[in-house]
């Protein structure tokens, strides 16, 4: 049972208050795009072991989608910032960085 | 024979005389007993049966790890199987019952077993029941479920309350022994906010029966003295019969109170489940001794040796008049020395090490008691109690140098601290050869979200069987410190304690027992698992320990193998000529012991086991005899039905009286959202499949949604408040998910869209007016001018009804004049009664859903979730002209024009007629010819709604067929289960009204 | 105007605390950018008090503003007022991008009072709503068994709680249960 803290309300939201919505930092692909660009923006995910960047709404509290920066195998929560961007903010990538040298994910966008 | 002795017993009242029933026979104990020391008290050895073999079982030990003494306790609604008697306190009244038996305890048919155990070992069923195949419903499973299970299910109702507690602290100290205790107090000195918690009912563990002096007191005055200090201490909350059942991600801990179990007729919940959230986790849960593997260690006599002295010190209960105490380690000489001062007969202690022990044995040997070292015992004779031993060197095969009669044997195979809830999060174990037992590895402790260790073992459960305290206060220390605190300048207790000389492992007794000991050796003495089933697990190639635990069952019963595991794996290990911590332990999961599930529910049963959402006209529909239906948390009348009528006749009296007079609908539970901004418009159009933006202010436009996925999720009715407002209606399920699909998509896509979202759908009460008279009804009341010109189809207006402030949308879902009319909550039942009232003169009547289902099917209408059900498109459903062909993008436009979707093979919407008048089975598939590669008739279409029709007198239906449009008029075959062929006529969904002259009446 | 009646009518339970349906209470949605003038002084005109800091409240007797959301307030007001005050909003901050919404049927309100009404709630709710955690001036919106609730404190042992109306009678029952007189935890 996780605790995030949600970063417009500053309640560290226990996993009960929480909606998950998937991988972060999708791009949407409407019409205009190649069949393989509509496939994988509605079907392929990453499902690392590790670093891994979230979709969460505090959906019984602010109502805000936040995304989250944790790990998939420790559970530890490197950071949570708004979901109005398209990568995460420099300091979490560097708090990563800083424990986890070497780590990598899809590029971001 | 086990008896009461004349004096200690610490934590009885021997002045309070508690009378109870076991196995419908009376007997009485005393106040603070648990049913097991008072049946041993009553010379009730025999307590259970094992599982496998019903094989006679006293108990064994005295907490939690208990593994025989199982009861089903209660009767009525507070019967409870599987309760052991080790943890259950003896209240007056108590009636409990032994298990795995018949006719009886003592006489047990299914104790042939026993007889035939050579041919029942472990994985017996998996190679007896594999064929044939035959067997496999019909024998075989019915053989398993007679003898599946230990105790019976309840029959009724749980007679009593559960509740949860939500709590938040820095530290939670698991364990309120000494270890426990020192723990809470270095961190409550610190000022942290302490919770501390112990499964039993008495503070201080071990320590009080085990003796030795803490700070120069008895341990039993240092518990006190520190317990009150403790109390004094405003930070630090303390529960007795609360059990840590489980430690999980993030510092969540789950902590079991038994509330009234030991006074079951208190007030008040039974049990409570703390649902804890803690910075920091010390787990001070103690050790549990380990049985020694000898032949006949199951015999009702055979006992743990702390379990014998906790009997005698706490309860004043000996287990047997003559006890043979065998060991590996000192701490057998503390049962042995315990016994003979509390005037008890030991005729051998029998020491497995050649060299003995230390101080402990010195002290034995002052009593006068006789120590046999490198002995062991070869054998136990006895049925249903221990008779005698019989002596072997420990370094043998088990030869009898001699036969020693007692009528019980404690035994000690050392210690294995209690890990299980330092590892239910990951914690992981390292094996201390030197103790023989893992214990927790503090440098690869459990992670919080932080990505730092958060639970720490103190005491006995760090492995510290010696100097616990010592060890707490160090674990309390750093713990203070991680939670940013500075730890006290107090001193540690002074501790006396005596030393102990080095255990030797001895995971078989005697060393290279004969087979026919090692068939007779238990280690799993609940699920029957031997010496000899491990063994063979191992040689049939079940190395891996999951595996021979799975194999064997060793482990797998209610106990979870507190006492078996470590000597199993040690077997395992030697089986496969492979060091212990090579094989590893099996996954400690949790929750520690059994929780009932009332618990787990908590406030979630009855009344209030599910949210039951209630419109505003809820309770007359319930007094008006609604037949409810479910509509996700809403509750909906299906239709209301009148004495002497069945559900059937009134959905048809409730049809046919909308379409000749006038009906009201209950609309309430429809989603209402306001949307508004200046980018509204723009936003509605890419939700949409058509143009809302071109919607005019004082219209309503109907309205289908798609995931990005193509498939159609929702529709309703749009209307235009003003230029950059919109109030879009969903279906009753989607409120709740449509509004957070528009936050989403709000929130993290258009982020610089200019657009707001309410979510007002309980703000009004909705009430459909139909009929031919729906107007009338309304001009009747007044206030509003409802006629054609000023009030088209489909268009809405703010006005007056009557007394009401109301909207008035001129919407139709049955084909009918209707008008659906919201006004604020607060008033909705007020004008539902209005409307009754200055209804009756034109034949008013209210219907339910499946009246409302029966109208828009006969119109052909499409309902979200009967003709849609995730694969649907609106093209297969013939909406095209719900979609708009201007637009360059709306959600789901893009993956609808992916080449499967616009398949001319996809199954379309057509009405289904049948050729009889009979009503289609729901969900029925059109066959085709032929079949499929898995033998199955080929398909090619399947019923979405059907109906008997009051309007048109016959069966009708909605269905998707290959190439169904273009298929009217033929006739297609649907296999129902009740094995009738229905044969149904493909024609227009529209059945009733084509050219829609009845909603402009 | 017919008479308006609130979803359970005023109905009370006395127990570990007294539970009560608080009945009528106006409350409007406001959404808007809460950092601007505009904003902040339609909200002082319409309920008299200055716009709430992040989780906080801010009331003035029966009138008032919750802190919901980054760019949502829920204003209390008197039930006949609220018409009259969306109107005045809407009318304030028409140069504005805003929304203003009468909620005051659409939600049930209800006062959890006496010395152990931090339990109460506490059995419900995945809060730390121990002393000194939860204080008067604060709200948290969060999770009630199993349906959205937000929580302020009036005084000292005076709780609102603030659900939607369709559950009121489920909330009511399950606040019911955790007042019961036998129930109590004895922690804070």
């Amino acid at each position: 049972m996780l605790i995030l803290p949600c970063p417009y309300c500053g309640v560290d939201a226990d996993e009960t208050e929480l909606t998950p919505g998937g991988e972060a930092h999708l791009t949407r692909h409407g019409p205009g795009s190649s069949d393989a660009e509509l496939h994988d923006y509605l079907f392929a995910r990453e499902n690392p072991r590790g670093v891994h960047f979230e979709r969460w709404r505090h959906s019984h509290g602010c109502g805000k989608w936040f995304h989250a920066a944790r790990s998939t195998d420790t559970l530890e929560v490197f950071g949570t910032y708004p979901a109005q961007t398209t990568e995460p903010p420099k300091e979490i990538c560097d708090k990563i960085t800083g424990e986890r040298p070497g780590w990598s994910w899809r590029i971001f966008g | 024979m086990s008896l009461r002795l004349r004096d200690q017993g610490r934590l009885i009242d021997r002045s309070t005389r508690l009378n109870f029933t076991f196995d419908g026979k009376s007997f009485s104990g005393c106040e603070g007993d648990t049913l097991a020391s008072a049946l041993l008290a009553n010379d009730q050895m025999l307590m259970g049966r094992s599982f496998k073999y019903h094989r006679p079982r006293g108990v064994v030990a005295s907490g939690a790890e208990e593994p025989n003494a199982l009861v089903n306790l209660g009767t009525g609604g507070r019967f409870e199987p599987n309760q052991r008697a080790t943890t259950t306190e003896l209240f007056d009244g108590l009636t409990a019952s032994s298990q795995n038996h018949w006719p009886s305890l003592e006489h047990d048919i299914g104790a042939v077993n026993t007889a035939f155990s050579r041919f029942l070992p472990a994985g017996f069923y998996y190679k007896t029941f594999m064929y044939p195949r035959s067997f496999w419903k019909h024998v075989y499973e019915p053989f398993i479920r007679q003898s599946a299970g230990l105790g019976k299910a309840p029959q009724d109702r749980d007679a009593d309350r559960y509740e949860h507690f939500y709590f938040f602290a820095d530290l939670v100290v698991i364990g309120g022994g000494v270890a426990g205790l020192q723990a809470a107090h270095v961190a409550g000195e610190a000022g942290a906010k302490v919770l501390l918690i112990e499964q039993t009912a008495h503070w201080g563990g071990r320590a009080p029966v085990d003796g030795g002096e803490i700070s120069g007191k008895s341990p039993e005055a240092w518990v006190a003295e520190t317990l009150a200090a403790l109390e004094a201490m405003p930070n630090v909350t303390l529960r007795r019969r609360c059990m840590g059942a489980g430690v999980y991600d993030h510092g969540y801990v789950l902590a079991y109170e038994r509330l009234t179990d030991h006074d079951p007729d208190s007030a008040g919940p039974r049990h409570r489940l703390w649902r804890v959230r803690a910075q920091q986790i010390i787990t001070a849960t103690g050790a549990i001794e380990r049985p020694l593997s000898f032949a006949g260690n199951d015999i009702p006599g055979v006992m743990l040796a702390s379990a014998m002295r906790d009997y005698v010190v706490n309860y004043s209960v000996a287990p047997g008049q003559r006890t043979v105490v065998v060991t590996n380690n000192d701490d057998g000489y503390r049962t042995a020395i315990c016994l003979k001062q509390a005037g008890l007969d030991v005729p051998r202690i029998l020491d497995a090490r050649e060299t003995g022990g230390g101080t402990l044995m010195e002290e034995a040997r002052a009593l006068g008691l006789r120590i046999d070292c490198g002995r062991a015992i070869g054998k136990v004779q006895g049925g249903k109690r221990v008779t005698a031993v019989q002596v072997c060197a420990q370094n043998g095969t088990g030869g009898a140098l001699e036969e020693v009669p007692c009528d019980a044997v404690a035994m000690s195979g050392g210690w294995s601290p209690v890990v299980h809830l330092w590892s239910h999060c990951g914690g992981k174990l390292h094996w201390d050869a030197a103790q023989a037992h893992f214990r927790p590895d503090a440098a690869r402790p459990p992670l919080g979200r932080d990505g730092k260790g958060f639970v720490r073992a103190a005491g006995a459960a760090n492995g510290a069987l010696q100097g616990a305290l010592a060890d707490a206060d160090s674990a309390a220390r750093e713990t203070v410190s991680a939670l940013g605190r500075k730890p006290a300048k107090t001193a540690l207790p002074e501790v006396a304690e005596a030393a102990e000389a080095p255990l030797e492992p001895v995971w078989l007794m005697p060393a290279d027992a004969k087979p026919a000991l090692k068939a007779k050796s238990w280690l799993d003495f609940q699920n029957d698992v031997k010496v000899s089933d491990v063994q063979l697990a191992a040689r049939e190639g079940f190395e891996s320990v999951e595996h021979a635990k799975r194999y064997t069952t060793l482990g797998m019963a209610t106990d979870q193998g507190k006492l078996s595991n470590i000597n199993g794996l040690a077997i395992l290990s030697d089986a496969l000529d492979q060091p212990i911590p090579q094989t590893g332990t099996t996954t400690f999961r949790p929750p520690y012991t059994p929780i009932s599930m009332g618990a787990i529910a908590g406030e979630a049963r009855g009344e209030v086991f599910q949210p039951v959402r209630r419109t505003p006209m809820h309770d007359w529909h319930e007094a008006n005899g609604a037949d409810w239906e479910p509509v996700g948390h809403w509750r909906r009348p299906y239709a209301f039905v009148r004495s002497g009528e069945s559900v059937h006749d009134a959905v048809m009296r409730e049809v046919t009286n909308t379409r000749n007079n006038l009906g009201l609908l209950d609309a309430s539970t429809l989603g209402k959202l306001i949307v508004r901004g200046p980018d509204a418009g723009r936003f509605l159009d890419m939700l949409y499949t058509n143009m809302m933006s071109t919607l005019k202010p004082g219209r309503c436009r109907y309205g289908l949604m798609c995931s990005e996925n193509g498939f159609l999720t929702d529709d309703g009715v749009v209307a235009r408040i003003d230029e950059e407002t919109f109030l879009c209606h969903t279906t009753t399920g989607g409120a709740d998910r449509i509004h957070a699909h528009m936050e989403e998509w709000l929130q993290t896509e258009w982020w610089d869209w200019q657009v707001y979202v309410a979510n007002v759908t309980e703000q009004y009460a909705q009430i459909g007016v139909v009929g031919p008279n729906a107007r009338k009804v309304l001009e009747k009341l007044g206030g509003m001018d409802l006629n054609p010109q000023a009030m088209p189809f489909m268009a809405w207006a703010d006005g007056q009804i009557g007394d009401f402030d109301a909207r008035v949308y001129r919407i139709s879902f049955s084909g009918e004049l209707s008008f659906e009319i919201a006004v604020p909550a607060s008033q909705g039942q007020a004008f539902w009664d209005a409307l009754m009232e200055a209804g009756r003169e034109f034949g008013v009547m209210p219907y339910g859903t499946e009246a409302l289902h029966i109208m828009r099917a006969e119109k052909g209408f499409i309902m979200i979730g009967d003709e849609t059900d995730g694969t649907v498109i609106p093209q297969d459903l013939g909406l095209n002209w719900a979609i708009s062909k201007k637009k360059a993008d709306y959600l789901g436009k893009r993956a609808q024009e992916r080449s499967h979707m616009a398949d001319p093979d996809r199954w379309k919407l057509v009405g289904l007629e049948t050729v009889d008048g009979s009503v289609l089975p729901d969900g029925a598939y059109a066959v085709a010819e032929g079949v499929n590669a898995n033998g199955q008739r080929n398909v090619q279409g399947r019923v979405t709604s059907t109906y008997h029709s009051p309007t048109l007198g016959k069966g009708i239906a909605m269905g998707l067929v290959k190439h169904g449009p273009d298929r009217m008029g033929e006739v297609l075959d649907f296999p129902g289960t009740d094995d009738k062929v229905y044969q149904a006529r493909i024609v227009d969904p529209v059945f009733y009204d084509k050219n829609g002259e009845k909603q402009n009446v | 105007m017919s008479e308006a009646v609130s979803a359970l009518n005023k109905a009370g339970f006395d127990g570990l605390a007294r539970v009560e349906e608080c009945g009528l209470q106006g409350m409007i949605t406001l959404r808007g950018d809460l950092d601007t003038r505009a904003v902040k002084s339609a909200v002082k005109a319409a309920v008299g008090v200055a716009v709430p800091g992040v989780n906080q409240v801010t009331l003035a007797g029966e009138t008032g503003a919750c802190w919901m959301s980054p760019d949502e307030l829920l204003l209390l007001c008197g039930h006949a007022d609220a018409v009259q005050t969306v109107a005045g909003l809407s009318e304030a901050l028409a140069k504005s991008h805003h929304l203003a919404v009468n909620v005051s049927d659409a939600r049930a309100v209800f006062r959890v009072s006496g010395p152990f009404a931090r339990e109460v709630l506490a059995k419900l709710c995945p809060v730390d709503l121990s002393p000194g955690a939860f204080e008067p001036g604060m709200i948290r919106r969060t999770r009630m068994a199993q349906v959205p609730a937000a929580i302020w404190m009036d005084g000292a042992d005076t709780f609102r709680v603030v659900c939607f109306r369709s559950v009121a009678d489920y909330v009511f029952g399950i606040l019911k249960a955790a007042a019961d007189a036998d129930a109590a935890v004895g922690v804070f």
